[in-house]
């Protein structure tokens, strides 16, 4: 296990100009002003956060994780992680985190993936990508399928061995750690919160996340 | 082996895209050491049911690509499986190069100055490809790099493997529906500075028999057998 740097934030929630809670399985689409500080609180512990941007005056431009990763010469997101655009611009930058490390190779659960990971059964579980579509289309905002890249999973741990193998491994993450980004533009910013249950990546017991923002 | 229906060299550089049908072999050579092959599939009868990199190694547990490994889409669906592979890992992490990286590793070879020795990147040679077939930026999802390695340490660097790919090296893709292929002959995005590689990548197409009970990629995991059962439910 590599190093963990957790990084404290010094805004109080008192002083949070928007505060919600979302419970797992739901979404939550959003926008969040350049300049303003985005805070998403694992409540209870190894809950993944499925989380997407988009730039809110023009959505063809996206959260990129190729970008991200490249760009920083590294695979895991934490303090210091410039959030990048599919056009290698700054969306957002990480600015605290309690826990420490964040995935962005192992993208969202969907009912089909579930049906290739799982068994063929698994069709009628519910899954993160639904939640996006959902949000999506009913938004108003000219986003559809077409739009949806790959995104970060906050608070789950995917760690890739030096044989390249690919593990989801135990979570780092604890009842009211968090992780705090300020937007770099306007952003609309896309949460599943995740209700994966045949895996660990949420414990097997999806539980709520909390979202706050601060000007 | 029998004569390819189709031949065709990519010099260092060059953009390429096709729509192949099902059940046929995409034969890639490296005919120069170094080679770099950007890649992005897509269903091509519906090109929202696209290459998605996180479904394809979150199934297989793999940070790597190589024999037995199924490409999958973020619809469920293999797309084209990797039946033979001289190399043993293809990089799936790193994504393509870009205008803005190839000028700060390589300097700015324009066409007024170069003609066409000039310098390009995947992430141009993409968008013109898609273009091509009515697609645009919101389909450049993640992509694969065929013929690179990136090493990932324990902190979670990114390593660029350099002297992988010799000249020779093969890999061979079988199509599990008609897929449309989008190729860049790039720079890994990750590849050291100094002179711009320019390997050439050979693509050979002939027809392939269908994958059997106990098909090597079909029994590689389970979850290979599943997504190629998916794909073939588009054929009933």
């Amino acid at each position: 296990m590599s190093t963990l740097i957790y990084t404290e934030s010094p805004l109080g929630p008192e002083q949070a100009v928007y505060r919600e809670t979302i419970l797992a399985g739901d979404g939550w689409f959003h926008p969040v002003k350049a300049g303003q500080t985005l805070r998403i609180v694992d409540l209870e512990g190894n809950q993944a956060a499925d989380t997407f941007f988009f730039n809110a005056d023009d959505v063809k431009e996206r959260y990129s994780a190729q970008d991200t990763i490249r760009e920083q010469g590294a695979i895991y997101l934490t303090t210091g992680t410039k959030l990048m655009s599919n056009l290698c611009r700054e969306m957002l930058a990480i600015t605290a985190d309690t826990c420490g490390r964040h995935d962005t190779l192992g993208g969202a659960c969907a009912t089909e993936s579930n049906m290739v990971r799982y068994s063929l059964d698994k069709r009628f579980m519910h899954a993160c990508r639904d939640t996006f579509l959902l949000r999506m289309v009913l938004s108003g905002y000219p986003v559809t399928k077409r739009d949806l890249a790959h995104n970060i999973n906050f608070f789950m741990n995917v760690p890739v061995t030096p044989e390249g193998g690919l593990r989801f491994a135990d979570g780092v993450s604890e009842p009211g750690k968090y992780v705090e980004m300020r937007a770099a533009m306007d952003v609309l910013c896309l949460i599943s919160n995740c209700p994966q249950l045949n895996n660990p990546c949420n414990a097997y017991n999806p539980t709520p996340i909390e979202v706050l923002v601060w000007d | 082996m029998s004569a390819p229906l189709y031949c065709e060299v990519l010099p260092g550089g060059a953009g390429w895209s096709m729509r192949v049908a099902r059940h046929r072999v995409l034969r890639l050579t490296a005919l120069d050491a170094g080679a770099n092959l950007s890649a992005l599939l897509f269903n091509a009868s519906q090109p929202l049911d696209r290459l998605n990199v996180p479904d394809t190694l979150k199934a297989l547990h793999t940070a790597k690509l190589t024999r037995g490994h199924v490409l999958m889409s973020d619809m469920g669906h293999a797309l084209a499986s990797i039946t033979e592979d001289s190399l043993g890992w293809h990089d799936p992490l790193g994504g393509h190069s870009t205008a803005a990286q190839i000028e700060r590793k390589f300097g700015i070879r324009n066409y007024q100055d170069f003609r066409n020795d000039r310098h390009r990147n995947a992430r141009d040679n993409f968008l013109v490809e898609l273009a091509k077939s009515g697609l645009g930026l919101a389909d450049l999802v993640a992509n694969v790099n065929f013929f690179s390695r990136i090493d990932v340490d324990d902190e979670g660097r990114m390593q660029f493997a350099a002297n992988h790919c010799p000249a020779g090296a093969t890999l061979d893709l079988r199509t599990e529906m008609d897929v449309l292929f989008v190729f860049a002959n790039c720079p890994h995005p990750l590849a050291p500075a100094g002179e711009y590689p320019r390997a050439r990548v050979q693509i050979d197409l002939r027809r392939a028999e269908p994958p059997g009970p106990h098909d090597f990629c079909r029994t590689f995991r389970p979850e290979c057998g599943r997504a190629l059962a998916l794909s073939e439910r588009l054929f009933l």
